[in-house]
């Protein structure tokens, strides 16, 4: 029977039911997965969306036809309205508004995926601990995680610019800092769960260590269900971030943020519409992108919580 | 308020339940009072600097030095924080040279006005909306209804505004513009409980009155939008579920009409958790007022942080910012009560 393995197609080798391998069990795990996300239509829609984000932040010198920092001439350029030659128009310093919008995707995502790489651990880390040890730790540490939930997300955020001084990195750094109380929730709740498993008992049997159970076999358990937590929150993420830069408290001009961007163009709203609508478009559809790309993940992943 | 459970047993649960409340009440607010000086005083590289701006004179950066008592171990610091918050005293704000209590009092009026008018026409039409998309699953409302959910969940509030400005202020005439109410009407009445739609009701000014109406529609309309996205999507869920119970069928066999079957016997099942998800979508306008605050030149809290903020008067905004959370706790405490209060189940457990 070896010798008619390579004749089979790669997605029989996938879908499998004797995978000889590890990796071929996994792969075929992963491949069924994507083939029930590609059946949810919106899902495949945000997918797209995502893509073309991250799409457009790689390729922002290629595609952006103007600088997005340096404007044209400011006497004949300035708050022009859109046209073939300047697709979203121009601002108020003659920039151009769909390069900047452009290179604002670069700051997006810089955000999302700082964000999520800041957060997650935090979360990952307080929630597994809270749960592996329970007793006063338990308590003490999802009191703490309690305090943080009860201010609004985006006013304490506020409250840390203000303490760390306006700007992207801090921005980033507030956000980190408000986002990761829901993870720990839910790493805590899916560690509970875990911890009486019959193979960290015998893994713990073994003598392994704390760190060591929870790092290696606790964790890697947990993760699924706070990546599809930290997706569906990415919109949120986006849209304090913007919310910041709205109010000057986020990326400083002349960086195209998006929120800032808005901000900028508030001035001129009645007059010249299009400064403040075209970035404020972008940041609708890339929420709207990660919005519906969290819903198919957890549709595909989590079938009872989508009820 | 799930942990230390089976302590208390031996109390009567009644007490026992108030005062594990209690408990959670203080240390939650104890907490905020913590974060909120870590923010103040740790977080800045100089905390007098992160109060008074850098263009403070030597004196005023030596008086607020001492005030904050930095001179002083960071415990007694915290110590006098938490005495002078207790009173109510949260320092004096650089940019009104009032006392922060004050100012709040003041702006807090604008904001609650917004918030519950706001909340009102969420409820008004995510309600009835939810009940229609529930009933009519995967149908053309229960598409729309979703829509709608994820517009809300996707579009920044302040975008909107804008756009809402633009449109119906601007281009249609059909609102008035920023702002609560017009400069020609402001002495028309005297505020009493800084509520403009009672006061000028009361005093039976309807031409100020309208003009309150007017001014508040767009920024309401906006907030109800945000929760009416919540509730209508909530209420959907919780009424198939309740569609889904035996009760419903049992009433059909009798014959009871179906409009009375969804909305007199599931709706009002469905009820009891709907008034939690209320109660935290009225807690989670506030967040969203200061945006919005921000879009409609609306003199309420959420302008009044962002003021302070771009002026980096720190007293006003950690003032403000603990306020914020201590309402958003005690709308969770309420929402919890009244769960209590609603569901009978609950009601003979304690």
């Amino acid at each position: 029977m070896t010798a008619d393995a390579p004749r089979q197609g790669l997605s029989e080798w996938l879908q499998s039911e004797q995978p000889a391998s590890r990796r071929q069990a996994r792969l075929g795990q992963a491949w069924r997965t994507w083939l029930a996300f590609t059946k949810n239509r919106l899902g495949m829609v945000g997918l797209g969306i995502v893509l073309l984000l991250v799409f457009v932040a790689i390729f922002a010198d290629v595609i952006a036809p103007y600088d997005p920092v340096i404007g044209g001439d400011l006497r004949t350029l300035r708050l022009l309205p859109p046209s073939m030659d300047h697709l979203m128009g121009t601002d108020d310093l003659a920039r151009d508004i769909f390069s900047r919008v452009i290179h604002g995707a670069r700051l997006t995502l810089m955000v999302v995926a700082l964000v999520a790489v800041i957060a997650t651990p935090i979360g990952l880390l307080v929630g597994t601990t809270s749960g592996y040890f329970g007793g006063w730790l338990d308590i003490v540490l999802m009191r703490i995680t309690d305090i943080f939930l009860a201010f609004p997300r985006l006013i304490l955020a506020l409250a840390f610019v203000a303490a760390l001084g306006p700007g992207i990195e801090n921005a980033i750094i507030a956000i980190a800092i408000t986002s990761w109380p829901p993870y720990a929730r839910l790493a805590r709740a899916e560690t509970l769960t875990i911890r009486n498993a019959e193979h960290i008992d015998a893994i713990r049997l073994q003598g392994a260590s704390p760190a060591r159970i929870i790092w290696g076999h606790v964790t890697p358990l947990c993760l699924s269900s706070v990546i599809i937590r930290v997706t569906l929150d990415m919109a949120g993420i986006i849209l304090t971030a913007a919310g910041l830069g709205f109010l000057g408290l986020g990326a400083q001009p002349p960086q195209p943020e998006w929120g800032a961007m808005i901000a900028g163009g508030r001035r001129f709203l009645i007059d010249y519409w299009w400064v403040a609508t075209m970035p404020g478009a972008a940041i609708f559809l890339v929420s709207l992108g990660f919005n519906l790309l969290g819903d198919g993940l957890r549709d595909v992943l989590d079938p009872k919580a989508a009820k | 308020m799930k942990t230390s459970e089976g302590h208390h047993r031996a109390l009567p649960t009644v007490l026992g339940k108030a005062m594990r409340l209690a408990a959670t009440v203080v240390f939650t607010i104890f907490g905020l009072l913590v974060v909120t000086f870590l923010i103040g005083r740790v977080v800045p590289v100089d905390p007098v600097l992160a109060v008074v701006g850098d263009r403070a004179s030597q004196s005023t950066y030596d008086k607020v030095f001492v005030e904050l008592g930095l001179d002083k171990p960071l415990y007694v610091q915290f110590s006098l924080y938490v005495e002078k918050a207790v009173t109510g005293d949260f320092g004096e704000s650089f940019l009104t040279k009032k006392p922060i209590i004050d100012d709040i009092a003041r702006a807090f009026p604008a904001t609650l006005e917004l918030a519950t008018v706001g909340i009102i026409i969420g409820t008004l039409f995510g309600v009835p909306v939810g009940v229609w998309a529930a009933v009519r699953q995967g149908k053309l409302v229960d598409q729309v209804v979703r829509i709608l959910g994820l517009v809300g969940y996707s579009a920044p509030i302040f975008w909107l505004g804008l756009l809402g400005l633009l449109v119906f202020y601007a281009k249609w005439g059909l609102v008035a513009g920023p702002g609560r109410i017009d400069i020609s009407y402001e002495y028309a009445f005297t505020p009493k409980t800084g509520l403009f739609l009672l006061d000028t009701a009361m005093q039976g000014q309807w031409g100020a009155f309208r003009n309150v109406v007017s001014h508040i529609a767009l920024p309401a309309a906006l907030l109800g939008y945000y929760s009416m996205a919540y509730i209508a999507r909530m209420t959907r869920s919780f009424m198939l579920n309740e569609l889904a119970q035996e009760y419903v069928v049992t009433a059909r066999v009798k014959g009871v009409a179906e409009w009375r079957i969804i909305w007199v016997h599931a709706l009002r099942n469905a009820a009891v958790p709907l008034v939690t998800v209320i109660a935290l979508s009225y807690a989670g306008l506030l967040e969203g007022s200061v945006l919005t605050e921000t879009v409609f030149a609306w003199p309420g809290l959420g302008q009044y942080l962002t003021n302070s903020l771009q002026n980096a008067d720190m007293n006003a905004v950690l003032g403000g910012t603990l306020l914020i959370g201590i309402i958003f706790v005690g709308l969770n405490l309420l929402s919890d009560f009244l769960y209590t209060l609603l569901d009978p189940r609950v009601r003979r457990r304690t």
